[in-house]
């Protein structure tokens, strides 16, 4: 008698436009679910492991962009494969030497749950640890955006805080945005999608090169 | 947010929070209250249903005999 192959479970890669995969996962806010933060935007972002330099950069950084994101409607919840007892030692080691208060939660995936969900585990980088990857989440709680970076970079949370404001201008005024638009600067109309509207496009008055690209002030 | 500390004595944010909710207050306005945010506010009242402490009835929250006396007790009441 054949022994049945063991396969390994493959890992979710979650899919932009779609809900977010749900989660309930210890924090160092307490239990939370992907649900609780429904109505919100939420930025899920997931660190390789606690007391390392780049990480500790970075955790100071989005500390720092908080009050902006805060503005926007934005939470912001990290997430690495330790336990929630090494997060409130490395939490607490920010503020004494870096004089910096962590006011978001941590998940303590240290079973690699929500990782596993998000994509989050790159084998070819690390088997143990989690990439830097970010989940921009809706406040219908869709996925709108994602973005991964290696191990050794840390992230630019300039580019983040653009993306925020590039999804929710999109979603407010129904636009597109063109490469390194920011905040105050024109944005793109959705082509035409017939020919007559083509024609009519010609003659809108917006900032046109051609039918296909036209751009507005908002 | 856990509502109950390592003794097992209900924590002040939970009591706070029960006070608000006594009030007839929805998540949102406990959340302002408390300058929490809504996502910490919904995760303790999930913890406080499950302790006992308040009850969920058509997406509101009431807080229950044993939620009130938490409350008084603390208060010196009881």
């Amino acid at each position: 008698m054949e022994t049945p192959i063991q396969e390994t479970p493959t890992p979710s890669f979650p899919r932009l436009g779609q809900p977010a995969p749900a989660f309930e996962a210890q924090t160092t806010h307490g239990a939370l679910r992907l649900e609780d933060f429904k109505g919100s935007w939420l930025i899920l972002f997931s660190h390789p492991a606690d007391f390392t330099p780049v990480c500790t950069t970075e955790f100071v950084a989005f500390a720092e962009l908080a009050p902006e994101l805060k503005k926007r409607g934005v939470e912001l919840c990290g997430l690495s494969i330790d336990s929630g007892y090494s997060h409130i030692a490395w939490i607490r080691n920010i503020e004494q030497k870096f004089g910096v208060k962590i006011p978001f939660p941590v998940i303590a995936d240290i079973n690699k749950e929500v990782a596993t969900l998000y994509g989050m585990i790159m084998p070819g980088e690390s088997k143990t640890e989690t990439s830097r990857c970010v989940f921009v989440i809706d406040p219908n709680g869709v996925l709108r955006a994602m973005i991964y970076y290696p191990l050794t970079t840390g992230r630019n949370m300039q580019e983040i805080l653009r993306l925020i404001d590039a999804l929710q201008t999109t979603d407010k005024h129904g636009v597109a945005t063109p490469a390194n638009w920011k905040p105050g600067e024109k944005v793109i109309i959705p082509p035409p999608a017939t020919a007559d509207a083509a024609e009519e496009r010609m003659k809108a008055g917006f900032e046109t090169k051609d039918w296909y690209f036209s751009k507005k002030s908002l | 947010m856990p509502c109950k500390d390592s003794s097992g004595e209900v924590t002040e944010m939970a009591r706070k929070i029960l006070a608000i909710m006594a009030e007839g207050a929805p998540l949102n306005e406990v959340a302002e209250k408390t300058d929490l945010p809504l996502y910490r506010i919904r995760s303790a009242a999930r913890e406080l249903v499950e302790a006992g402490l308040a009850e969920e009835k058509d997406g509101s929250y009431v807080v229950t005999e044993a939620g009130r006396t938490a409350m008084e007790t603390v208060s010196g009441k009881a």
